[in-house]
Order: structure tokens, then C-alpha cells, then sequence
């Protein structure tokens, strides 16, 4: 079972419907009582980082409980920049400070929003991206990013390099949309699911 | 720029009336190319970067897009999914991305109610709002292209790279641009008015009507700075195959998905 938190940041459809169609029981809820028992814990999340405010209030020590736990959690997109510091987006919303680092802007010599099909360059021995080869296409779409740190287990280069995706324990985060990646998003949703 | 590994987008239109993909000729002639759901898999399988359904006749008609037609595409379609036609309120933009959309084109709507832009942009983020510009403009220059609106049926008085700008202050995350004067022709996309739109807008801006064959691609993308380009008749009917299209754009230096 897949329990996916659902704090009103926009559609979480296309992530519940993709993993159901790897085979995976999946429940929606915002409350933080069955997120605290949750087994594995999805985290999806488009639009602005101030969406997170309702991870950093109510469901903050649910969700840093279950990881304590040992619960596999992958954040997608925001989901993966709350588990940062914070970002530059909203410097009044704090992240989960579980990794390193602010996440924030394009460069100026670059087109903000990145948007559509880039390449990743994944980390040897990431449980993750096991079985994804180096140059996989993903499907991005966001404006801000985070630092490439210690636990970057992928990078993606658009105005220079950022991380793709973290990894540290059973805490998981891309940037990208595995939901939205074709078959290499379905593989890495897959790696998620068999954890 | 310095866009390094970003590859440029095929994004394959599925224009639907009562159900069924149809494509026109200049809006007006219509032939049945068959199921959507169907059409959408085969597409994404043979290399397209996403899908956009048009639900053609929905402003004209005032009729609801069908949003069962929606439900059964996205249900196996894991890219970016885009759902556009007679979206003319919040609620009815919440209905689409209920039913499995990722995106929502609006024009129409967007044209007499700009504010709109900002609400499903608020409530799903500005990546979910294409702004939908269907632009005409003769043998006039491309700053000069007009708006028109109601399924290419009513002229606006609007100036298309005028309103691209202020849909991107809105809260557009993309525009998907139609030349009005080459869809349906082949003759090649507009890559003049791409380019002037693409001048004034800092997000991605997706061109349509016209595409022909390969050369009508490679032109949009380099000199019509489109950041994608859709089209609809060319796959359907077997013209050109997105794969074989992909690979050739590549040998052309255009960076694309390949393989998928």
C-alpha cells in the first residue's frame, strides 16, 4: 500500500493512476494520523513552493515520523525540493531541512519554466534509478531547482547542473515527472513500488 | 542558451468531435482518423513527447469537452496529456484534470475573461494553463497577426503577440500558437509569427498549423524559435510517422527524444 498525501497542490491523478497501473494499492488522504501508520509514502506536488506550507504545518511530524520509521518517501517535484531547506520561492516556508541546501531559480541565460524532455546522468548503485541508463529522457516542468549535494543520485544540465534526483536511506525525491516520463518514469515508479 | 540537454517537443493533436479524432482542413472539412484513447497510445509509442486533445466543435457548440473521451485517453497514457475546447470556467478546468489531464488549453475563455488564466493557474500551477492563440494575419506582417476566437469564427481586434504577452503576465505556463492562414494547408508552419511571438514571451511556445514534412519542423524549431511544434493530419494518416520524423529532425541537429 501506497499512500499518497494529498495537501492541495494541484492534480495527484496522474501519479495515483500510474502507479495502479504497476500494480500498486494505492490511498489518497490528508490526514495525518493514516500518513503517520502509512507504509510507503508518496509525495506529488506541482506549482508554487508556498503549496508546501501545509506539509511544513500539519503533516510535518507525521511524515518525518514515518521516515524515522524506515518508510520508503518519494517526493515528486516540490515534494522533492520541500524535503531541502527551503527555497528562494518562498523564503517563508520552511522545508524539511532533511537535505542540504536551498533550491532556487534559473539563471537568467536560460527560458524559465524548464520545460519538457531532458536528459538524466544517474549515480552508480542508486536504488531508485536502478536499471536506468545514463542520458534517460524525463519530463520536467518547474521554474526553480536544487543544488547538486552529497546524496544527488542524478543530475540533469540546464543552465548548469541540478539535482535530478536525492537519495539517502529510504528518503527519495526527483525533480522530474516519473508519472509523465513514458517508460523510464514507469521504471523508476516500478524501483519505488518493489522497495 | 545555454539549454544544454532540453530537446525540443513533436507534440501529436488529436482534434475530437462527438468522441472521434477528426481533422479539418482550415477548420472547415472534416475525416474520421479513428479512437482517441487509441490514437493517443500509438503516438506515445511511436516517440511523440505528448498529446493534446482539441475537442474542436466545443466553443461553437457551447457544448461540455467529453469527459469520458478524456477519462478512457489518460487512463493509459503516462506523458504530458493536454485537454483543450470549451473551457470556459474554473470548475470546468477542475472537471478536465479531474478526468486525468495534465494541462488545459483555454482561448475563447481566456480572451474575454484574461483573469481566468490566473485562477486555474492559482489552483493547478501555471504549468497546467496553455493559452490557446489561434492568429491570422494575410499578407500582413507578423507583429500584425489578429486574435480570432470561437473556433477561428470571430476576429477580436486583438494583436497576437500583444496577447501572448499579457496571457504570460496572466500566468500562461506555455502558449500553443495556430496559424490560422497555413492550418490544414501543408505548406509549413508560420515561422515568422512563431518567432514573433516566441520574441516577447519567456515561456514555451508551442507552434501549430501548417506542418507539412520534416523541412516545415526543422524551419520552426530553428528559425521560428518554437520550443515545440503539434500537429495533427501528418501522423494520423500516415504521412509521417513521429518516430521517422524524430530521427530525421536529429540528423538535422535538432535535439530531440530519441530514442524513447
Amino acid at each position: 500500500m501506497i499512500t499518497i498525501v494529498d495537501y492541495g497542490a494541484g492534480n495527484i491523478s496522474s501519479v495515483k493512476k500510474a502507479l495502479e497501473h504497476l500494480g500498486a494499492t494505492v490511498q489518497v488522504t490528508s490526514d495525518p494520523g493514516i500518513v503517520a501508520a502509512a507504509k510507503k509514502i508518496a509525495v506529488p506536488g506541482v506549482g508554487h513552493f508556498s503549496r508546501c506550507e501545509a506539509l511544513s504545518n500539519h503533516l510535518r511530524e507525521s511524515i518525518l515520523a514515518a521516515i524515522a520509521r524506515g518508510v520508503p518517501f518519494l517526493g515528486i517535484c516540490v515534494g522533492m525540493q520541500w524535503l531541502f531547506e527551503g527555497s528562494t520561492e518562498a523564503p517563508e516556508t520552511p522545508g524539511a531541512g532533511i537535505f542540504r541546501g536551498q533550491c532556487s531559480r534559473f539563471p537568467e541565460d536560460v527560458k524559465s519554466p524548464h520545460v519538457g524532455w531532458n536528459r538524466i546522468e544517474p549515480r552508480a548503485g542508486s536504488r531508485l534509478l536502478r536499471g536506468i541508463e545514463n542520458g534517460a529522457f524525463v519530463y520536467y516542468t518547474h521554474s526553480f531547482r536544487a543544488p547538486v549535494i552529497e546524496h544527488t543520485a542524478a543530475c540533469t544540465r540546464y543552465g548548469g547542473a541540478f539535482s535530478a534526483a536525492v537519495e539517502r536511506e529510504n528518503v527519495y525525491g526527483v525533480q522530474f515527472h516519473p508519472e509523465k516520463s513514458g517508460a523510464t518514469g514507469l521504471k523508476i515508479l516500478e524501483n519505488f513500488c518493489e522497495l | 542558451m545555454n539549454s544544454e540537454g532540453l530537446t525540443r517537443r513533436i507534440i501529436a493533436c488529436l482534434d475530437v468531435d462527438a468522441g472521434r479524432v477528426v481533422k479539418g482542413t482550415q477548420f472547415k472539412e472534416l475525416r474520421d482518423a479513428g479512437d482517441p484513447p487509441a490514437l493517443a497510445r500509438l503516438h506515445a509509442s511511436a516517440g511523440a513527447d505528448e498529446i493534446v486533445l482539441l475537442d474542436i466543435t466545443a466553443t461553437a457548440e457551447a457544448r461540455q469537452t467529453l469527459l469520458e473521451t478524456v477519462r478512457r485517453t489518460a487512463k493509459e497514457l503516462f506523458i504530458p496529456f493536454t485537454v483543450g475546447g470549451g473551457i470556459r470556467t474554473l470548475e470546468d478546468a477542475a472537471k478536465i484534470f479531474d478526468a486525468g489531464a495534465d494541462k488545459v488549453t483555454i482561448n475563447s475563455a481566456a480572451v474575454a475573461t484574461p483573469e481566468l488564466i490566473g485562477q486555474i493557474a492559482g489552483r493547478f500551477g501555471s504549468q497546467a494553463v496553455i493559452v490557446a492563440i489561434d492568429a491570422r494575419r494575410g499578407t500582413a506582417s507578423a507583429e500584425q497577426a489578429e486574435v480570432w476566437v470561437a473556433g477561428g469564427r470571430k476576429p477580436t481586434g486583438k494583436r497576437a503577440v500583444e496577447w501572448a504577452s499579457q496571457a504570460e503576465e496572466c500566468g500562461a505556463g506555455e502558449i500553443l500558437l495556430t496559424s490560422m492562414d497555413r492550418d490544414g494547408t501543408g505548406l509549413g508552419f508560420d515561422c515568422e509569427l512563431t518567432a514573433a511571438v516566441a520574441a516577447v514571451v519567456s515561456i514555451p511556445v508551442i507552434a501549430s498549423g501548417g506542418a507539412g514534412n520534416t523541412q516545415h519542423f526543422a524551419d520552426v524549431f530553428a528559425g521560428g524559435c518554437a520550443d515545440a511544434a503539434l500537429a495533427a493530419s501528418i501522423f494520423h494518416f500516415g504521412t509521417h510517422a513521429v518516430a521517422a520524423l524524430k530521427q530525421d529532425l536529429l540528423r538535422a541537429g535538432i535535439p530531440m527524444r530519441w530514442p524513447c
